[in-house]
């Protein structure tokens, strides 16, 4: 006879593309169900075909309230056990503080940080109730230690932090973790079009010599998400190859 | 069960404490012991149980016992 295991969610923003597709991937691998939001309905259809069945898709912009409150009534309607929430939906405007417009770090503040904090309030409830469930911040080295053209970035990336240890405090009592993973550089898309001499410039300052992988990320998500960190709250932890030690 | 009943025995459930000491007087923080987080879930548990939305606006009035009983009654609800 199948016995059937308890069904866990975990919510996903920025899911469809990039760490956030393979954060989504990692956590089914431990045995999630994810809710995976992003702010493309093509890119979601892409991952759900990628991913299978085991993904679902919501379309959401965090940074707008009602988009947020829209999507999260979808997704507690449809999913069971939800018990996890990572934000991770990001999006870089960079540029010298000198040149930087408004609306340049307007909108970096508004997806990264209040954007967390937009999926964050409309899904606490429903983590309260669970216990036992985790939120998980995609903060970043740069909130840190900070990145000459990005000012807007780098606050963004700090605040999160700020609002991981806050938050974290608020909601311990009730067995709800709150804490942020700091990617620092990560092969990617953008840091593969980098010249030579930029990436040459930042290996060297690495202790270990290596740019990390997205896959080094989503497992310390997973990690942070799941019940082998049960006694952690109210941390960030670096996946940087030893940058900012 | 009246709705008095009801409401004590959510509270009774949520913070822990005698049904005896739910009174229509007693005041959630001051004689029942609730902390802040206390106060937004049994808001919670009352929107759960009677299937309707406790504005902040009005649970921030809602400090006793009574006080919820009350407003239950004047949203039509009964059990």
């Amino acid at each position: 006879m199948e016995v059937k295991a308890e069904v866990r969610t975990a919510v996903v923003t920025g899911a469809a593309r990039g760490i956030g597709m393979l954060i989504s991937k990692r956590l089914m691998a431990d045995g999630w169900r994810v809710a995976g939001c992003d702010i493309s309905k093509e890119a979601l259809e892409e991952a759900v075909a990628e991913l299978g069945s085991g993904f679902s898709g919501f379309v959401m912009n965090v940074a707008d309230p009602e988009s947020v409150a829209a999507a999260v009534t979808q997704i507690t309607d449809s999913q069971d056990g939800i018990s996890c929430l990572v934000n991770n939906a990001g999006i870089t405007r960079d540029n010298l503080l000198l040149r930087m417009d408004q609306a340049g770090w307007d909108a970096v503040l508004a997806v990264n940080l209040t954007g967390a904090m937009n999926v964050t309030k409309a899904l606490l409830r429903t983590l309260l109730r669970a216990r036992n469930s985790s939120i998980v911040n995609i903060s970043s080295v740069v909130g840190i230690m900070g990145a000459p053209g990005q000012t807007n970035y780098a606050a963004s990336k700090a605040g999160l932090i700020g609002f991981t240890k806050a938050l974290g405090r608020e909601v311990a009592s009730r067995g709800v973790r709150v804490n942020a993973v700091a990617p620092g550089f990560i092969e990617t898309e953008m840091t593969a079009s980098l010249p030579e001499e930029v990436r040459r410039n930042y290996l060297s300052r690495i202790p270990m010599g290596a740019l990390g992988l997205p896959e080094d990320v989503a497992d310390a998500v997973a990690f942070l998400a799941g019940p082998s960190s049960k006694y952690i709250t109210g941390v960030v932890l670096p996946v940087d190859g030893g940058l900012t030690t | 069960m009246s709705l008095e009943n009801r409401v004590t025995e959510i509270i009774v459930n949520k913070l822990g404490v005698k049904a005896e000491e739910v009174t229509p007087e007693a005041h959630f923080v001051t004689d029942l012991g609730a902390d802040s987080l206390d106060q937004v879930e049994l808001m919670m548990d009352f929107e759960d149980a009677f299937d309707l939305k406790i504005s902040d606006e009005e649970a921030s009035k809602l400090q006793t016992v009574g006080a919820v009983i009350g407003f239950l009654e004047s949203k039509g609800i009964s059990v």
